[in-house]
C-alpha cells in the first residue's frame, strides 16, 4: 500500500517535471492584458510623475509575468533577437563582451542584477551613456531582453538559454556560459564603465 | 450532383482569376510564355504516352487467352511468340527514351530562351526577402535616385527588370506565375532574375518555400504599367514623406516617433530610419499590408496595429496597447504618407 502510494508520488513529480517542460517551449503570441502595468519610477527629481523612491531603496517589484522569470526558452530567444534588431549590440557587444557600454556577460552589476533591475536600466536608461527606451520598446519585450541579458553571464538554466545564433557568432553560446556570481559594482571615474 | 460539384469548381476557378492574376496559364510576358509552352508540350506528351498505355493494357486483357480449368498448362514458352513479346517491350523502351530525350531537349531550350534578355535600360531591383514581407531597393547609377519600398513592385511594361536576390533569415523563394518561374533567395547568397512584362496588369507574387508560421501570408504584387507611369510613380517614391496637416495624423506623427514604431520602420524627412520592419515612407500609395494580408484600408490598418498576432500570428511586429483615439490617430498618419 504503502510502495503504491510512493510510486503515485513518483509518477506525480514525473508528470509536473514533463509539464515544466512544456511551458519551457511554450511560444505566447498573444498580447498581455490590460494597459502598461510598470510602475512610473523616476529617474531624478526633474521629471514628471510619482514622488522619487528615497536613495538607496530597491527598486520596486515588478509583477510577474511568464517571461520575467526567463524560464521560457522562446522569449530568451526573441531577447537575443531584440538584442541584435534594437541595437543593444552596438555598445555591449554581440556576445554581451562589452565594448563602449559595460560588459553584460561578467560577474559586474553597476545598477543590480536582478531581472527587475535590468527591467529599470532598460527604461530609464542609465548614466554614462545608456539611453533611455521606455515608450520605445514594449513592456514584453523588454522582458525578453532581460531574460537574454541574464543568460549572458549564465544566469538561465542551460535548457532555457540560447544554443544556437542567427547570424555568425564569435564569443562562447550562451548555453555554454558559466554562471557569474553577481557582485555589485561601481562605475570608473570617466565616461567609460568597460 | 458531380455536375454541380463541377460547376462550383469551375465558379471558384475563374473567381481566383479575378483580379490580381496569380496564373502560370496566362503569362503577361516572354519568360512566363516559355514556361507556358514548355507545360504545354510536356502535358501533350504525357497525355499520349498515358492514353498510349491504357490502350496497350486494355487491349491485353481483351487478347489475353481464355483457356478452361481442366486445359494443361503450357510449360514451354513457344519461341516465335516470346520474339514478338520480346520485340514490343523493345519499341516501348526506345519510345520512352527518345519521349524522354524530347522533353529535356525542350526543358533546355526553354531555359535558354528564358535567358536571352537583353538587358540594356534594365530596371535594376535588389528584392531582400525577410520573415514575412518583401523589401525592394530600386538601383539607379545615380544614387540620389535610389529608394526603398516593400512589398509591392512597380516595373514598366515593356522594359527588362533585373532582380537581385537575397535573404536576411532563412530561405525563401519569389514567384510571380504571370512573369518567371520560382528563384530560391538563400541567405549570404545572390541570386539574379530577368524578366519583362509585355501586358500591363497586377501580377500577384508568393513565396515558394517554406520559411516559417507565416509563409502562407508572405505575399506581393507586380504592377506592370505603361512606361510613362511607372516613372511618375518612381519619382513620387524618390520624394520624403509628404504627410497631411490634419490634426489628427500630427497627432499620430508625433506618437508615430515617440513611441515603438520608429525602432523598426522607416519614414524618409523624418527621424525615423530603422531597417527592421517594411519601409512606409509611401505607405498610403500600397494597396495592401502585411505582405498582402489585409487590404490597406483605415479600418484593416488600424486592427493590424491594435494586435499584428491576430492576423500573422508569430510576425515579429508587437501588440500595441494604445488607447483607441491613438490608434486611429496613428492610422490617420500611415493612411496620410501618400
Amino acid at each position: 500500500m504503502r510502495a503504491a502510494r510512493r510510486h503515485a508520488a513518483l509518477a506525480l513529480c514525473a508528470a509536473l517535471l514533463l509539464a515544466a517542460g512544456c511551458e519551457r517551449e511554450r511560444r505566447n503570441f498573444e498580447p498581455p492584458q490590460g494597459q502598461a502595468v510598470a510602475p512610473k519610477v523616476r529617474a531624478t527629481v526633474l521629471q514628471p510623475g510619482q514622488p522619487m523612491p528615497p536613495a538607496g531603496a530597491q527598486a520596486p517589484d515588478m509583477p510577474a509575468t511568464p517571461y520575467t522569470a526567463g524560464d521560457n526558452a522562446f522569449a530568451v530567444s526573441q531577447g537575443k533577437r531584440l538584442y541584435r534588431w534594437y541595437n543593444c549590440s552596438a555598445c555591449h557587444a554581440p556576445g554581451g563582451g562589452g565594448d563602449w557600454g559595460p560588459a553584460l556577460s561578467d560577474d559586474k552589476w553597476i545598477y543590480g542584477s536582478r531581472p527587475n533591475d535590468i527591467f529599470l536600466s532598460i527604461v530609464q536608461g542609465r548614466p554614462n551613456g545608456m539611453p533611455s527606451f521606455g515608450g520605445h520598446i514594449p513592456e514584453d519585450q523588454v522582458w525578453q531582453l532581460v531574460a537574454y541579458v541574464r543568460s549572458l553571464s549564465g544566469q538561465l538554466r542551460k535548457d532555457v538559454a540560447p544554443g544556437r545564433s542567427d547570424a555568425l557568432q564569435a564569443s562562447e553560446p550562451e548555453v555554454a556560459r558559466d554562471r557569474e556570481q553577481p557582485r555589485p559594482a561601481v562605475p570608473r571615474d570617466g565616461a567609460q564603465n568597460r | 450532383m458531380p455536375l454541380a460539384a463541377a460547376a462550383v469548381l469551375l465558379l471558384a476557378c475563374m473567381g481566383a482569376h479575378a483580379s490580381p492574376l496569380q496564373d502560370v496559364l496566362s503569362p503577361a510576358g516572354p519568360q512566363a510564355s516559355h514556361i507556358r509552352d514548355l507545360w504545354h508540350i510536356t502535358l501533350a506528351v504525357c497525355t499520349l504516352v498515358f492514353a498510349g498505355v491504357l490502350a496497350a493494357l486494355v487491349l491485353v486483357l481483351w487478347r489475353s487467352p481464355r483457356a478452361a480449368s481442366t486445359t494443361a498448362a503450357e510449360l514451354r514458352p513457344a519461341a516465335a511468340r516470346e520474339r514478338r513479346s520480346g520485340r514490343r517491350v523493345g519499341a516501348a523502351i526506345a519510345a520512352s527514351v527518345l519521349l524522354l530525350l524530347f522533353l529535356i531537349v525542350a526543358s533546355v531550350l526553354t531555359d535558354r530562351a528564358i535567358a536571352q534578355l537583353a538587358l540594356k535600360d534594365a530596371v535594376r531591383i535588389e528584392i531582400t526577402a525577410n520573415q514575412w514581407w518583401w523589401e525592394a531597393r530600386y538601383d539607379d547609377d545615380d544614387p540620389s535616385r535610389t529608394f526603398t519600398t516593400a512589398n509591392e513592385l512597380h516595373i514598366p511594361v515593356g522594359r527588362p527588370v533585373l532582380f537581385t536576390l537575397k535573404s536576411n533569415d532563412v530561405i525563401h523563394s519569389l514567384w510571380v506565375p504571370n512573369l518567371h518561374g520560382k528563384k530560391d533567395l538563400i541567405p549570404g547568397r545572390t541570386a539574379t532574375l530577368q524578366l519583362r512584362a509585355d501586358k500591363p496588369g497586377v501580377y500577384r507574387g508568393q513565396c515558394a518555400e517554406f520559411c516559417g508560421f507565416q509563409h502562407a501570408f508572405m505575399a506581393f504584387l507586380v504592377v506592370a504599367h505603361p512606361l510613362a507611369d511607372y516613372e511618375a510613380w518612381a519619382a513620387g517614391q524618390r520624394r520624403s514623406a509628404v504627410a497631411s496637416g490634419d490634426a489628427q495624423a500630427v497627432r499620430g506623427r508625433e506618437l508615430f516617433l515617440g513611441g515603438t514604431c520608429v525602432m523598426c520602420h522607416t519614414v524618409l524627412g523624418t527621424t525615423a530610419s530603422a531597417h527592421r520592419g517594411p519601409d512606409l515612407t509611401h505607405f498610403a500609395s500600397r494597396q495592401t499590408l502585411a505582405a498582402g494580408t489585409l487590404a490597406n484600408t483605415p479600418e484593416d490598418l488600424q486592427r493590424w496595429i491594435r494586435n499584428p498576432q491576430q492576423f500573422k500570428p508569430g510576425v515579429n511586429m508587437p501588440a500595441s496597447n494604445l488607447p483607441d483615439e491613438d490608434i486611429k490617430a496613428l492610422a490617420a498618419y500611415l493612411r496620410s504618407l501618400s
